[in-house]
């Protein structure tokens, strides 16, 4: 890869810093009047999404990462790896390990379109959409009537995971969720 | 620079901007006008440039180099016998871009016969009150802004503090700051102080922690000049950095006699985006870097 000095930086390039694949955010100039010159940087860490905050002297350089994000569906997974496919027609797959799935885990269904980040094409992230709908497969029984505001019980969802939901929820029931806060939003049918 | 493209025809300033550079233009020429200061030209393409370690010029083929500032040119016409003198125009610095910086920007400079850095100082902020409205100034060293042992920093390390410490001013709510008592190391064009010759006379002004003016009781010793000049020019090669030549006009100027006098050179974009309540000196400018 290329490297890409400071006043090549700019918000959105990829670049590698120790070791990892970043995304540069935010990239400012500073520089008092008779002193050195540099550039504060706020980096994405792209494997944990970290936010980095360095600076770096004016015309240090940085190599570049080759990183790209894709859309790719969901198919299963084995335990040790998640599989996707590319949904560009070429129907590539690809494994990701469980790091790169840690947030996104829990709300990966099946067929689920998602993007993941590839680092010299293998996925490090995968993101999930903001909102996916999820089965019940376990929960108290439902209490008829009771819609309006009240208590929560546990709910377990087909991925797995279990998050709080409303009392009138029956297993089998279809949940809209907000995977970025793992909330409840609302029953998608039924 | 890049090409800019046709869909950013568009200046960056809107028309609010435009006016209040204007009428900051106008303030600053009123300004020296009622002092009877002198409004002179001097040449932004000329053969040298400046050898500053952490300065760069932007070189023109066939011609040499825009001016990072008038400095030298002012100190020829002041060694010729001119009287205050000021002036108002584009300066070049390669690499500087950035929010507080455009690589073509607007300096006011400005020497006053028989000042010390106190006398002009003084004068600095009733330009700053005339703009931007009256206001404290307060005082500190160099050394008190940095509170930390001497020569304990690296210079970069230093340079980076230095700008934390801006920072921390303008949190204190310290809006309007005289740094002074330089070190020796950064006296740049200043005299040291004739007590302490561990310190110079060289002042800056920080505004709402923004360096806004640099000045100095001149130094007139064209020898000692020549030793820094000398030592920037081997601080430029152990950074890996062009070779400058060094001007020896100025120095020829120098020895035929600098009168006692006092300068200051003052970020015109940073008052004016002062003077707008904004946060980047694009906010006043037309066409900034990028745009052109």
């Amino acid at each position: 890869m290329a490297n890409y000095s400071t006043n090549e930086f700019k918000s959105g390039l990829k670049v590698m810093l120790d070791n990892d694949p970043c995304s540069i955010l935010e990239n400012e100039f500073v520089k008092p009047g008779k002193g050195q010159a540099f550039n504060r940087v706020k980096l994405r860490n792209l494997k944990n999404g970290r936010v980095w905050e360095r600076t770096f002297k004016s015309g240090e350089s940085l190599e570049g990462a080759d990183v790209v994000e894709v859309d790719m569906e969901f198919l299963y997974s084995d335990g040790e790896f998640w599989h996707f496919m590319k949904t560009d027609g070429s129907f590539e797959q690809l494994g990701a390990p469980e790091s790169a799935v840690a947030e996104a885990k829990d709300w990966l269904k099946e067929q689920e379109v998602c993007q993941v980040v590839l680092w010299n094409d293998s996925p490090i992230a995968v993101a999930v959409p903001n909102f996916v709908e999820l089965e019940v497969t376990e929960t108290d029984p439902g209490l008829k009537g009771d819609t309006a505001q009240g208590g929560t019980k546990p709910a377990t969802l087909i991925t797995g995971a279990t998050i709080k939901v409303p009392l009138f929820v029956n297993i089998g029931d279809v949940l809209r969720i907000d995977t970025r806060s793992g909330d409840y939003v609302s029953r998608a049918k039924g | 620079m890049p090409k800019a493209s046709a869909d950013t025809w568009q200046p960056a300033a809107h028309l609010q901007g435009l006016q209040r550079r204007a009428q900051v233009l106008r303030q600053i020429r009123e300004f020296f006008y009622t002092r009877q200061v002198l409004e002179v030209q001097t040449a932004a393409l000329a053969s040298t440039s400046v050898t500053e370690p952490n300065i760069d010029s932007i070189a023109v083929a066939d011609y040499g180099y825009l001016q990072t500032s008038p400095e030298y040119q002012m100190k020829r016409l002041l060694a010729a016998g001119a009287p205050s003198i000021y002036q108002l125009g584009p300066a070049f610095r390669h690499g500087e871009a950035g929010r507080l910086h455009n690589p073509e920007f607007t300096l006011l400079e400005w020497y006053r016969l028989g000042f010390d850095e106190v006398q002009l100082m003084a004068e600095v902020a009733e330009l700053v009150d005339a703009v931007l409205g009256v206001g404290e100034f307060s005082y500190l060293t160099y050394a008190e802004l940095l509170a930390v042992e001497p020569g304990s920093l690296d210079s970069d390390q230093e340079d980076l503090l230095l700008l934390q410490r801006l920072d921390e001013l303008l949190e204190q709510g310290q809006r309007r700051v005289f740094i002074t008592h330089y070190p020796a190391s950064q006296a740049a064009l200043a005299k040291l102080h004739a007590a302490d010759s561990s310190v110079a006379a060289r002042f800056e002004l920080v505004v709402d922690g923004v360096e806004l003016a640099n000045g100095y009781h001149e130094l007139t010793d064209a020898a000692e000049l020549r030793q820094r000049f000398e030592r920037d020019q081997a601080l430029r090669h152990n950074k890996g950095k062009a070779a400058m030549a060094i001007d020896e006009q100025l120095l020829a100027a120098m020895e035929a006699g600098l009168p006692n006098c006092a300068g200051v050179a003052l970020g015109v974009d940073r008052l004016v985006m002062q003077a707008l309540g904004a946060t980047s000196v694009q906010a006043g400018m037309a066409f900034p870097a990028g745009f052109v």
